[in-house]
């Protein structure tokens, strides 16, 4: 492979300078796509976080934040996060050294926390809509209801592009292409958890005081 | 350190001597970031529960560990930091981070703004009473 | 439920003359062309070579003509408009009734800028950078090919309205309480919805790719102040469009989960707040109009040096101009709702912020004449389109400063004085700096110049058409007529209106001379045949590979030195026309396979796009799914690339090299 001229650099004789070493490598130009990628998704996120903030308290005559929110089970959710987004970083690990139980095995536990995650907070949405709290009920509603939505909707997809990638390694091994995708997939995972570290703080711990 | 032509990309780390070496440096790099993680997370909780701290401050206070937890997440997890192999991911870092917080500051400006100008009475009176 | 959920047969509007006159011309045409194509047997070698393309330069392609395309539709709309407002007077109304003229002029914002626009800046980013940072394709080529498509979805998708629906009544902008469900409960808010997100969607991944690309894929030697000027406004265009995009996303999914959900973001009840969805639209607004004008500055850029056989004149301004440009299109947004019930504080702020992004700006127009100046400069038709964009733009951006005084802006808001504003620059600049592309880049897409005279005869037609056009209406602003209006009683305007509505003609002639040019250079193409890949002299590495360029771009990579790169070389080495040395030693080159990722992609989209529009959830269903499978097949793939043998790089190379030393 090294002799043949992709789009992508090849390692010979470079320059000293960073910026006139030809193109980088694929792994590294797929990452910094990705990173865009990620900032340009946080920048959706703002936006609707910024919605939130002005809309907060646009109640309606309906329940606020305070007598909604359950902060034991944000607690739960957001400690089962923290430890998936730690196994995310074991699982890295085990990818570097080439090791597929080790793999497995990290992407079974971020997989399980973050379902675990999932499934408290549809059962907190369920709870809301059970109690009226709708989110047809007022703008504050709405509000919560699609910014944690939309994180949860992440959540999700990132749960089923997880599940993707541990057939891809079933079925590929740690061809380059899986393991940049997996690579990836762990920017992405942690990059939700920063969000969510926003959101709780905001959404839940200040809505409440 | 030998000249790398090539930045690194954004979550990866400077290559560190073996495959086991690197695996138990990261170890130790993930499970120390982690553990401020949850220090910070238990911190923030307890700030906002508790009614030991100045109210107005609280919010603050919750602000500022929420940004410090983030940076955690970014250093020990992202591995972001400033070496200059890492320039081109903190300037689409500190981009983004700027966009953020003009969309975020602004919209709230300006909402407020809008809001104090042209809102009736009535509903100003119905705001109050929510309080 | 439903099968076909709220779509019935009424949705043709057989009742209504207009709108079936053009579905019914619209669908004659396609199915003409899509007729003209399988009689001939063009589908495998459009399938082949263009359909499944992720080619750079064939993507690039396909957007212009797009572009052109929906330019045909857009200033359709405009002469409807123009030609209502000369006769919508007093007793007379017109030939448009209201609910149409409503739809039209809000087709006729959505297309120009989504449509026309964006794909012409984008079409021609596609077609000159790559080949410019000396390298062999864009950072992601398939998710290239994949941005053109969505983009097309959308374009389909708004066409789809005229014949069965209908379009938006709201404007291009779509504000809400008007645009919620409660007061325009139609379609025509979901179509104009469903086809932006999805080439939404495109359009991000498209600034995705070329941040990534021009930041980590240029030839070797090339650092950052070696890169050609238009390399850097495109850098500033795609970090716009990659900070931008995902709030206008957010902004319109917040507005359909009020329209189908019947959440309260912005509605008028549930304590929602319709001011917010003004701020945030405009929040995406400003960043996107620099989106549409900063690859316009980068042809002109290219065009102004080159046929002044002079570099760009203060190369370190122009790139600090750029970058400043960039940053300061996010802190002047609220300009466009000055009206809306600020204070002092803030409208002062962003009025004068306003001013301030205009300096930048000047900056790059002084450091143009400087370049031009002591040059040698050939009126060729691209610097013809770059000095019509000088006096014009200026004057654009002169009547902007006036109205960035907010007492100003009071008098002057969504006025005509406004519509001849924003058309001023994006005329004058984005329209301006697209025909200087097209024109300037064609021989290298396609191996023959486009003719001079019918060029020059367009320009003309433009220019002057668009005079007679707009300026009328900064005296009507003035005077005190609103926008959007189907008809007015005030019977002091509508002379003013007649003579806009002559400069529509006159423009329209511009364009059936375009139309000519493009007809005319491909019957007397052998006349006109690029042999040398250089037709004007150029300074940037584009020029240096033949025309067209094989799908490889470069042999063997270029090595760069300086700016103005291929110029150097050709410095160094007059005798060496091909301004390289010749290469000792060919390499086998890997390049990205054709993938129908992108169309079929596009295909499911335009299904559940179509479908959510028409509540039909069954289908929508089974769009989401098609487009999952579509990405999971992609991802399991073997062989990304192929191997082009070095033999085969060899014999193309120097058999050109061998035709030129002819």
């Amino acid at each position: 492979m090294s002799n043949v001229a992709g789009i992508y650099g090849s390692n010979g004789a470079m320059p000293a300078s960073g910026s006139e070493a030809g193109p980088a490598p694929k792994e590294i130009v797929v990452a910094y796509g990705f990173w865009i990628f990620l900032l340009s998704d946080i920048v959706m996120f703002s936006a609707i976080f910024a919605t939130y903030a002005v809309l907060a308290n646009a109640t309606a005559g309906g329940p606020t934040g305070a007598q909604l929110f359950n902060q034991k089970s944000v607690a739960i959710e957001t400690v089962c996060l923290l430890l998936s987004s730690y196994t995310c970083g074991l699982m890295s690990l085990a990818i570097n050294a080439g090791n597929r139980i080790g793999t497995f095995l990290g992407a079974a536990a971020t997989f399980v926390l973050g379902a675990a995650f999932l499934a408290l907070e549809i059962r907190e949405f369920g709870g809301l809509v059970a109690r009226g709290a709708t989110p047809e009920r007022s703008a504050f509603l709405s509000a919560f209801f699609t910014l944690v939505g939309c994180h949860g909707l992440h959540v999700t997809i990132g749960l089923l592009w997880l599940a993707v990638m541990m057939a891809q390694v079933a079925t590929k091994g740690f061809l380059e292409s899986v393991q940049r995708r997996l690579f990836c997939f762990s920017l992405f995972w942690h990059a939700l958890d920063i969000i969510w570290v926003g959101l709780f703080s905001v959404v839940y711990l200040m809505g409440v005081g | 350190m030998d000249a790398q032509p090539h930045d690194l990309a954004p979550g990866d780390r400077s290559g560190s001597g073996t495959v086991r070496e690197g695996t138990l440096s990261g170890l130790l790099v993930y499970t120390i970031g982690l553990v401020l993680a949850v220090i910070l997370t238990a911190t923030s909780f307890w700030a906002a529960n508790t009614t030991l701290l100045w109210q107005p401050g609280v919010a603050l206070g919750v602000a500022v560990l929420a940004i410090a937890q983030m940076g955690v997440h970014l250093v020990f997890f992202l591995h972001i930091d400033t070496g200059p192999d890492n320039t081109n991911n903190v300037l689409a870092l500190a981009f983004g981070v700027l966009i953020v917080t003009l969309v975020v500051v602004g919209s709230l400006w300006i909402m407020a703004n809008l809001n104090a100008n042209m809102m009736p009475m009535g509903q100003l009176m119905d705001l109050h009473m929510q309080r | 439920m439903n099968l076909f959920g709220k779509l019935t047969l009424s949705a043709i509007p057989l009742d209504q003359p207009i709108p079936m006159v053009a579905s019914a011309l619209m669908v004659l045409v396609v199915l003409l062309v899509l007729a003209l194509i399988t009689l001939k047997g063009y589908w495998p070698y459009l399938w082949r070579e263009w359909l499944t393309s992720v080619d750079h330069k064939r993507i690039g392609v396909m957007y212009c003509v797009l572009a052109l395309v929906m330019l045909l539709r857009g200033f359709t709309d405009a002469i409807m408009m123009r030609s209502q407002q000369a006769v919508g007077v007093g007793a007379s109304q017109g030939y448009l009734p209201p609910e149409h003229f409503d739809q039209i002029f809000s087709a006729h914002g959505t297309i120009m800028i989504f449509f026309m626009a964006m794909p012409f800046m984008i079409g021609l980013m596609n077609f000159a950078v790559p080949l410019q940072l000396g390298i062999r394709d864009v950072a992601f080529p398939t998710l290239n090919s994949v941005s053109l498509w969505l983009t097309a979805s959308g374009v389909l998708l708004t066409n789809v309205s005229l014949v069965v629906g209908e379009f938006a009544k709201t404007g291009w902008v779509a504000y809400p309480p008007l645009s919620e469900l409660q007061f325009s409960p139609g379609v025509g808010v979901d179509y104009y919805l469903w086809a932006l997100q999805i080439s939404g969607v495109g359009t991000l991944m498209t600034g995705i790719n070329f941040v990534t690309t021009i930041l980590k894929m240029r030839a070797p030697g090339m650092s950052y102040m070696r890169m050609p000027v238009f390399c850097w406004t495109v850098l500033a265009t795609n970090l716009l469009i990659v900070a931008a995009f995902p709030v206008l996303t957010a902004t319109f999914a917040m507005l359909l989960l009020d329209r189908y959900l019947g959440f309260h973001f912005f509605t008028v009840g549930g304590q929602g707040n319709p001011m917010m969805y003004v701020n945030l639209f405009w929040v995406w607004g400003h960043p996107e109009v620099y989106i549409l004008v900063l690859p316009a500055f980068g042809v002109y850029s290219e065009v102004i040096s080159t046929f002044s056989d002079k570099p760009l004149f203060g190369y370190r301004s122009m790139v600090a101009a750029t970058m400043a440009i960039c940053i300061l299109s996010f802190l002047v947004w609220l300009h466009h709702f000055f009206t809306m019930g600020a204070g002092a504080d803030v409208n002062g702020f962003f009025g004068v912020m306003t001013m301030i992004i205009a300096v930048p700006t000047g900056v790059k127009i002084f450091n143009w004449m400087f370049t031009m100046y002591g040059g040698r400069v050939r009126f060729t038709v691209p610097i013809l389109w770059s000095l019509g964009f000088m006096v014009t733009f200026v004057i654009g951006g002169m009547t902007g400063v006036l109205m960035a005084v907010p007492p100003a802006d009071f008098q002057l808001h969504n006025s005509l004085f406004l519509i001849a504003h924003f058309h001023n620059v994006i005329i004058g600049g984005t329209v301006f700096g697209a025909m200087a592309g097209y024109n300037y880049w064609f021989p290298k897409a396609f191996g023959f110049t486009l003719d001079e005279r019918w060029g020059k005869a367009a320009f003309w037609c433009w220019l002057v058409g668009f005079y007679v056009a707009f300026m009328p209406l900064y005296v009507l602003g003035l005077m005190g007529m609103t926008r959007r209006m189907q008809h007015y009683g005030d019977v002091s305007w509508q002379p003013w209106l007649v003579v806009a509505a002559a400069g529509t003609a006159i423009i329209f002639f511009g364009i059936i001379c375009q139309i000519v040019q493009l007809v005319v250079s491909i019957r007397t193409r052998d006349q006109r045949r690029d042999t040398t890949g250089d037709p004007w002299n150029g300074r940037t590495l584009e020029w240096s590979t033949p025309s067209p360029p094989p799908v490889w771009n470069f042999a063997v990579m270029p090595r760069v030195t300086g700016k103005d790169a291929f110029w150097e070389h050709k410095l160094r080495m007059p005798d060496r026309p091909t301004g390289r040395d010749e290469p000792v030693y060919y390499e086998p080159i890997e390049i990205p396979k054709n993938s129908p990722t992108g169309f079929i992609t596009a295909f499911f989209a335009v299904i559940t796009g179509f479908a959510l529009i028409w509540h039909i959830w069954w289908m929508a269903g089974a769009g989401v799914m098609g487009a999952l499978v579509t990405i999971l097949i992609f991802a399991w793939r073997e062989e990304p690339e192929t191997e082009i043998p070095a033999a085969d790089v060899e014999r193309v190379d120097r058999s050109r090299r061998a035709e030129f030393a002819r």
